[in-house]
């Protein structure tokens, strides 16, 4: 007979250990965006002619992009509330809604680089150009590993076990959405 | 662990309404700007951002009933972010201090970005350009 022993909850902070491990995480990548983000303020304000290079951003799939992780982090925290309630299978159901959330995302995003990219507007195209690339792709990168987690925390709450991980991959896409909700602005917005 | 074992007792809000909330406020930041007016952009962009960022930490992430150990760490991580401004801003905003001034090259500034500058007023002219 196997057993799982392992340490739920750390008595010292009083949060469970899977939790305390994504906020772990979390902290990282905030050091990680953070400073890419900070780098790029910096740049964007030393460098006023960047304003006519993010005019060629196409401000309403952004638009429509950080609306569909808003939506996305909607169904993220449905499905904690109904793996609170211990109903594994729409706690599922949802976190498969928020994936598809993700994946139209990342088509949205794939449509408009490749304009962008058949405009001569590349990675080497200039200091902003860059910086969108690097920023948007690293947050890429981190939608489709939520996407990932996603799909295997969703396998194991259908069949209403560890439950508590519902919870701890919606905090990690959460934050997905939080880093989308501040890049919007710096690259869409601002002109 | 199984199924309920996890959950820990907190108030579930309207997250229905708070997604409402957020469109809005995402669509104020779109329409704000089309304005033209300066002081409107920032606010809608960037004000509107920061707000959406509380909304979505407090009622989604749960940030609101998180223990002080969290709270902690995130501070620490975030007061980095403002270190690392406030020790390099000058250095990549500025082309010349007291005692430097960049080489020719190091900011550039398109020419037609430097007349927009200088009409507007300000005396700090990159370096060499």
């Amino acid at each position: 007979m196997s057993t799982k022993t392992i340490a739920t909850t750390r008595s010292a902070t009083g949060v469970p250990t899977g939790r305390l491990a994504v906020w772990w995480v979390l902290v990282s990548e905030i050091v990680i965006f953070g400073g890419l983000l900070v780098s790029y303020i910096m740049h964007r304000l030393g460098h006023p002619e960047w304003a006519e290079e993010a005019s060629h951003t196409n401000t309403w799939a952004g638009a429509f992009n950080t609306l569909v992780l808003l939506s996305s982090s909607l169904s993220a925290v449905l499905a904690h509330k109904a793996a609170s309630h211990g109903d594994g299978k729409r706690a599922a159901a949802l976190l498969r809604v928020t994936v598809l959330g993700g994946l139209v995302f990342l088509v949205v995003k794939s449509f408009e680089w490749t304009h962008e990219i058949r405009e001569g507007f590349t990675l080497q195209a200039g200091g902003f150009w860059s910086y969108y690339y690097t920023a948007a792709g690293l947050h890429a990168f981190h939608v489709i590993a939520g996407m990932g987690l996603m799909l295997w925390v969703a396998g194991t709450a259908a069949k209403n076990e560890e439950l508590h991980r519902v919870e701890n991959v919606g905090i990690y896409w959460h934050f997905v959405d939080m880093v989308w909700i501040f890049l919007f602005p710096l690259l869409y917005i601002a002109k | 662990m199984t199924g309920h074992a996890h959950t820990e007792a907190h108030a579930h809000p309207n997250y229905v309404k708070i997604w409402a909330i957020l469109v809005v406020l995402l669509v104020v930041s779109v329409t704000g700007p089309m304005l033209g007016v300066r002081v409107v952009t920032l606010i809608a962009a960037f004000g509107i951002a920061l707000v959406k960022a509380y909304l979505v930490a407090k009622n989604f992430m749960h940030l609101n009933v998180e223990k002080p150990v969290v709270h902690w760490a995130l501070g620490v991580a975030l007061t980095l972010m403002v270190l690392l401004y406030a020790g390099l801003a000058p250095d990549v905003q500025r082309s010349k201090g007291e005692r430097w001034e960049k080489s020719a090259g190091f900011h550039y500034m398109s020419d037609a970005a430097r007349g927009a500058m200088e009409h507007e007023g300000h005396g700090d002219k990159p370096a060499g350009h």
